[in-house]
């Protein structure tokens, strides 16, 4: 068996092909991630990527697939290709088994009825889940820093924000915590997280993926999909979890395409890659630019045409986002209402009306960057305001999408940097909204337009040492050329850097605490 | 487009069913007020000839053959409830008055 050191640092193809190989068993597997969850995670200065970890199950999981390999035959033939990798699954997706708080103390405690079907989809695989990873508060939030349970630290640097608000996904994945994590993108809740951890992060097309039992924020805008440390990786579980889905009726009835063909084909040779004008130069730090041009200039080399496209309803997308977005979470928190979930707050004096508990509850509960973007989406819906704001907003979408048509007639696919800064220090932008928001500046649009969005590792900014992100976008539907163009990007930097960007990440402090509760320990007992 | 007052956010509270204390009232009407402010430009970006979008890839009667699918049992539903009562979620008073 190899060295569970080495072993939580393979990619999930490596591991899959381990696993299929008998060279080590999926218990081994999660053992190890549990093992390093339990070193990394906790304390005050662990990373605290994850909300809940879920050791016995994923171990029984875990079993289960050994059992079937051992045995052979016809069922271990048939077992998925990822079977046995462990995984680790936003906190916004609801589990059967573990609690989803969502990041907030309103669902404190609460367990769903349900599994979403992505959850589904990888107890079909038999992928072990290794628990609940940390997010802003229903997800409204750059750096995981609106959580109700704390934040998550970069384990690149442990004072710098991981981003949000799926910072629990990528700084698990980063940390080694996980080979792979769910995450979910409104704005760029995977993409940007992604570029501060030195990950891999792709929103795909919208509808592409089911989003029955992801808690919606804004349905119009929510997408779900892969983390992971490698583009292959991404690919590997974006088709796990794609396909159609009758429970989502934005679930898109088209085929998804061999994503994980396209990531293996490595070739962008012919390829049109567009420069978005209007995604980099200024606002963008130093380092980011830096890392973004020598991206461009391998993708020239290994045969692709760099031309520059522009699209100049671009710098209407955050204000359209920062108005769409609250009206749709402002609708669709109204059901957290002290009735039917969670939390229930009873106000301190008489009288004591369902009102006025929806009303301390709701007080208690939310967390000020939601009850923020609650009172924001109930104005640009108010009557008198409707047209002027969430009417206005619309029309910006269409806008948006019409640079999209109109950049994708001279472009295979649209490059920029994923985010405008490497990450910044905990505490540096919490109480400047705005400051926050602007961290979503490049991924927004390709969420108004539903289109595709992958963020990959480009190196470190020369001022701060720290990771930066590629963003990718593509035509909806054609998610493939994301992995296919990612995959080369990925290999020519990887060659430059002499492996993988993590690989220089500096290593974590392990602390010695209580070892994780195995079956071997529990049948002990 | 109005600034967004003191006023607005109380009443907007209101309607969102959030209490707010008098301080969270002023802080929240200050940071509303920036953000409402830096989002003014998307009402002048569009002319009155361009489409509203709600949903970016648009898809059309959506429907499933009329069979009866997965239904959640009542003590499923009320599985997450602060309190039920006889296979119903139990709430305070509805009216002010008893």
């Amino acid at each position: 068996m190899t060295d569970t050191n080495e072993l939580i640092r393979l990619s999930a193809a490596q591991l899959a092909q381990k696993l299929a190989a008998g060279e080590v068993t999926s218990v081994e597997v999660t053992q190890a991630y549990l093992d390093r969850i339990a070193a990394v995670d906790g304390g005050p200065r662990g990373v605290h990527a994850f909300l809940h970890v879920n050791t016995e199950e994923a171990l029984a999981v875990a079993a289960e697939v050994d059992a079937i390999r051992a045995a052979g035959g016809a069922a271990a033939a048939e077992l998925h290709e990822l079977a046995g990798v462990p995984i680790a699954v936003k906190d916004l997706i609801v589990t059967v088994g573990q609690p989803t708080t969502a990041g907030s103390k309103i669902l404190e405690g609460w367990h769903s009825p349900y599994d979403a079907t992505v959850v589904k989809r990888l107890r079909d695989a038999k992928m072990p889940i290794l628990g609940k990873t940390n997010l802003d508060e229903f997800a409204m939030g750059s750096s995981t820093e609106h959580s109700a349970y704390g934040p998550t630290r970069n384990p690149w640097d442990l004072d710098r924000i991981p981003g949000g608000s799926g910072g629990g996904s990528a700084a698990a994945v980063a940390a080694f915590e996980a080979p792979l994590a769910l995450g979910t993108d409104t704005g760029g809740s995977i993409r940007q997280p992604g570029a501060v951890t030195g990950t891999v992060g792709v929103k795909p097309t919208y509808g592409s993926v089911s989003r029955y039992g992801a808690i919606a924020m804004a349905s119009s805008l929510d997408q779900i999909g892969p983390v992971s440390r490698t583009v292959l990786d991404s690919a590997l579980l974006h088709q796990v979890i794609g396909g159609h889905d009758p429970y989502d009726s934005t679930s898109l009835p088209d085929p998804l395409g061999d994503l994980v063909a396209a990531a293996r084909l490595g070739n962008v040779d012919g390829m049109k890659i567009g420069i978005i004008k209007e995604l980099h130069g200024e606002g963008y730090q130093a380092g980011v630019e830096n890392r973004f041009n020598e991206s461009l200039e391998l993708l020239k080399q290994a045969g692709a045409e760099i031309v520059e496209v522009s699209c100049p309803n671009f710098k209407y997308a955050l204000g359209a986002y920062y108005l769409i977005m609250p009206s749709e979470a402002s609708s669709n928190l109204a059901k957290f209402d002290g009735v039917r979930y969670g939390l229930r707050v009873l106000p301190k004096d008489a009288p004591l009306t369902i009102e006025r508990v929806m009303g301390a509850t709701r007080a208690a509960g939310f967390g000020d960057e939601v009850k923020r973007r609650i009172i924001l989406g109930t104005y640009a819906l108010s009557a008198g305001y409707y047209d002027a704001y969430y009417g206005s907003a619309q029309k910006v979408r269409t806008l948006i999408q019409r640079d999209f048509e109109a950049a994708f007639a001279q472009a295979d696919v649209l490059i920029s940097p994923t985010a405008p800064t490497t990450a910044f220090k905990l505490g540096e932008k919490l109480n400047d909204p705005l400051a926050m928001y602007l961290n979503d500046v490049a991924t927004i649009p390709a969420n108004m337009a539903g289109v595709p969005g992958l963020s990959l590792p480009g190196g470190l900014a020369d001022e701060d040492g720290l990771p930066v992100g590629i963003q990718l976008l593509a035509p909806a539907r054609q998610d493939a050329r994301l992995y296919r163009v990612g995959a080369v990007l990925e290999s020519l930097l990887e060659a430059q850097w002499g492996g993988p960007l993590l690989a220089q990440a500096p290593a974590l402090a392990t602390s010695v605490v209580e070892p994780v509760e195995t079956l071997e320990t529990q049948e002990a007992k | 487009m109005a600034a967004i007052n003191r006023d607005d956010v109380a009443h907007l509270a209101r309607l969102a069913h959030i209490e707010m204390s008098a301080d969270e009232l002023d802080r929240m009407a200050g940071e509303l007020a920036v953000i409402v402010d830096s989002v003014k430009s998307v009402s002048e970006a569009a002319g009155d000839d361009v489409p509203a979008t709600s949903h970016p890839i648009p898809l059309t009667n959506v429907f499933r053959e009329d069979v009866v699918g997965h239904t959640f049992t009542a003590e499923q539903s009320l599985s997450g409830a602060p309190d039920a009562y006889e296979g119903r979620f139990k709430v305070p008073a509805i009216l002010d008055e008893d």
